[in-house]
């Protein structure tokens, strides 16, 4: 993968905010009106615009030939994705839940990722694979995985985690135009996050990496759901005077190893934050791209966090441990702790800080459960108090009414 | 294709009973050109000049010709590990055919695809897949794909009765069967899923499957090139005209092994039942005793169609042999288009 060097394009006339979902939403109408090749196949995606109703008004503007509701056949719909770009369309293949791209792996790694190379550069498949990761929904172990790492294991594919509503829709727009099999991969716990997306037409390209946040002394890298966790994270170290800097790749593969390599020659410090699970997964990559890129100027191991390995359980209580906010939260209030050392001063002088409870509970509420809470909030139209089952011995619902 | 056109243009001339003859020797040509193609690709192997194994047609070859020959150049085939003769059959070159085979930079895939993964483009064929029914998806969604470009092309699946074994062939006959795609699935039963036969494996009528969902499904002789090149001409012709997906079962025998290293069978099959379908029903045989006994074509006729196909696959397996090996460099190019 040779090294991207196109800029980051910026929000430019950030007048008004969208959610996550809206923003899937507009790329999607916008590259069906612009390129009559596009359609949509999936469970569910035509009246219903899918359970998370984020297609919500695509079927009346494009009707049910290019919004085509499908039997529950994830492997199907996969092949006749396939089928159908290889013959002149750019289909839009909607898996409902990350963890049905289960289902699809024939056609995606055996088919959709080599038949380019296979056929020595002839045929091509333009076809993008529509889907969800992110757990702390109470939906258990089979709705609730974020198997990303799987798909970015394969050459051929091409694999993009986006983490805001203007990264989804310029992202989203880039994988509908490109030529290679692509696998979208969406926080279902992010599709109602709000954020500036500008109304004018703009694409961002893959590989590319965006710095969220500058930073001095610590650089987070995270993915997806995790990078509203780090910029909340790098916010509660800035408290305490820690200066974290916020890596989104925004793809896993392409993988702008450059903008993370630098990052840490620059910091000296790098944790790894991703949703996935941590053994073998996207975590483990990029902690060795830090490593091989940047070791003569790291000051500390290359620390990852990724979901607990364990089958992602149901009850709040125990699922709310399986992914990587606490451990961060612990490592930030660890970090906090270690201010002096951390900026050159003598080992073992760490200072208690002042009110580190404080920098928990401030983490807390930025946190994925945070954004349940959010999500749920909307549902009940009212807020959220400790009366409701949300569970969680981390998370106190007080500090979220 | 060149030969094709000249059918075409001559159908302005010729007499009904002259453009049946060359209809039938087409037939005879391009079955018999499989079956040389084969039996060289088996030498091949046995001189250790092939990397790898191969999966010989040889004993099906009317199906592939049958088929292929209703249809039209634009349409699409996919295809199977056993692929070679559905290649040929839709207008593959032999000589790019065994620099493929080969690993050579000449061959349909840059050598990148190898025996189980030829695809031309150029001739509809959307590629052989090694992954058993692991084209029935491609074939429908291409067939998805004509329909919603209005070209009026249509799609054939080739595979054999082993892929009845796979869920995504349901999967994908139902949405065909659903939203009327454009598709022809043609099951080669040759008896075997690799070295179990296939009654041994398949539960119930096979074909109330494909009828379950609604689809029109014929068996036939896929020994006798006449009843599928008819068979395929009437379901290509109704597919055509929008009338949904058909499902053809032709009946066949694997002449050779699983593969070209599959030699000593005895142990799944006995050689009594190997020489009777060699002996009594080989595609090539009956077709040569029709032509004769409607004079069609005489010996000499025959004989000439197999000198220039053999001076055709000798040509083709010279210019393989002395190919050049892609460059070392290529390994990494079109991962990415």
């Amino acid at each position: 993968m040779k090294a991207p060097t196109q800029k980051t394009p910026q929000v430019t006339s950030a007048g008004r905010e969208i959610t996550f979902g809206q923003a899937i939403n507009e790329a999607l109408a916008e590259e069906m009106r612009r390129d009559p090749t596009v359609f949509i196949i999936g469970e569910d995606v035509a009246e219903a615009g899918t359970p998370f109703k984020v297609l919500s008004g695509l079927v009346e503007e494009f009707g049910r030939g290019r919004v085509i509701d499908s039997p529950i056949s994830e492997a199907g719909i996969a092949g006749l994705g396939v089928g159908a770009a290889m013959t002149g369309m750019r289909p839009v293949v909607d898996i409902m839940f990350g963890d049905f791209v289960t289902l699809t792996m024939d056609q995606m790694v055996n088919q959709a990722a080599k038949i380019h190379y296979m056929s020595g550069g002839k045929l091509k498949v333009p076809m993008v694979l529509r889907t969800t990761l992110g757990a702390t929904r109470r939906s258990a172990a089979q709705h609730s995985q974020s198997l990303h790492a799987w798909l970015s294991h394969v050459p051929g594919l091409k694999v993009v985690v986006p983490s805001t509503p203007y990264d989804a829709k310029g992202l989203l727009k880039t994988a509908i135009r490109d030529d290679n099999p692509v696998v979208f991969f969406e926080d279902k716990m992010m599709y109602q996050l709000k954020g500036p997306v500008p109304e004018s037409e703009y694409t961002i390209p893959f590989g590319v990496a965006d710095i969220k946040r500058a930073g001095t002394d610590i650089t987070i890298v995270a993915t997806s759901s995790m990078v509203q966790v780090a910029l909340r994270a790098a916010e509660v170290l800035s408290e305490s005077g820690i200066s974290a800097e916020v890596i989104d790749v925004r793809s896993t593969v392409p993988l702008d190893k450059q903008t993370i390599i630098e990052s840490a020659n620059k910091t000296g410090r790098a944790i790894v934050v991703d949703e996935g699970y941590e053994r073998y997964g996207v975590t483990a990559e990029i902690a060795s791209v830090i490593a091989e890129g940047a070791f003569y100027y790291l000051d500390a191991p290359v620390k990852r966090m990724g979901a607990m390995d364990v089958p992602v359980p149901f009850s709040p209580v125990l699922e709310d441990q399986t992914v990587p906010t606490p451990e961060l939260n612990d490592w930030c209030f660890r970090l906090a702790r270690q201010v002096p050392s951390l900026r050159g001063g003598t080992p073992g002088a760490d200072r208690q800080i002042d009110a580190p409870d404080v920098v928990v509970q401030a983490y807390q509420r930025y946190s994925v459960s945070g954004l349940y809470c959010i999500d749920l909030e909307r549902r009940l139209q009212r807020k959220v108090t400790d009366n409701d089952t949300l569970g969680g011995r981390r998370w106190d619902l007080k500090l979220l009414a | 294709m060149n030969s094709k056109l000249k059918t075409k243009n001559s159908k302005l001339s010729r007499s009904p009973v002259a453009i049946e003859r060359e209809k039938w020797l087409r037939f005879y040509r391009q079955m018999l050109k499989i079956r040389l193609f084969e039996e060289q690709v088996n030498q091949l192997y046995l001189g250790a000049k092939m990397p790898g194994l191969a999966h010989l047609y040889i004993g099906e070859e009317a199906i592939a010709v049958g088929v292929c020959e209703a249809l039209r150049g634009d349409d699409y085939i996919t295809s199977t590990h056993r692929g070679h003769g559905h290649c040929l059959a839709k207008g593959a070159a032999v000589e790019r055919m065994f620099a493929e085979l080969l690993g050579k930079a000449p061959g349909y895939c840059r050598g990148k695809g190898g025996s189980m993964h030829i695809a031309d483009q150029e001739t509809g064929n959307l590629g052989a897949n090694a992954i058993v029914a692991g084209s029935a998806g491609i074939a429908t969604g291409a067939a998805m794909s004509a329909k919603m470009r209005g070209s009026n092309q249509i799609a054939v699946c080739f595979f054999g009765e082993g892929a009845l074994g796979q869920g995504l062939l349901y999967e994908v006959m139902n949405m065909a069967s659903l939203w009327k795609l454009p598709t022809l699935f043609v099951c080669e039963n040759n008896q075997y899923n690799e070295y179990t036969h296939y009654q041994e494996t398949t539960a119930g009528d096979l074909k109330a499957r494909p009828e379950a969902f609604g689809i029109e499904t014929v068996s036939i002789d896929g020994q006798d090139v006449g009843v599928v090149y008819t068979t395929a001409l009437r379901l290509v012709g109704q597919i055509r005209q929008g009338k949904g997906p058909a499902f053809l079962i032709c009946d066949t025998y694997r002449f050779h092994g699983h593969h070209v290293g599959d030699i000593n069978r005895t142990y799944y099959r006995s050689k009594h039942e190997e020489e009777e379908w060699k002996s009594k029903r080989d595609p090539l045989v009956l077709l040569v005793a029709r032509l004769k006994a409607q004079k069609l074509a005489n010996d000499k006729a025959l004989a000439k169609i197999e000198e220039e196909l053999r001076r055709e696959i000798e040509a083709g397996v010279e210019f393989a042999l002395n190919a050049p090996y892609p460059d070392a460099a290529e390994v990494d190019q079109h991962v990415y288009a």
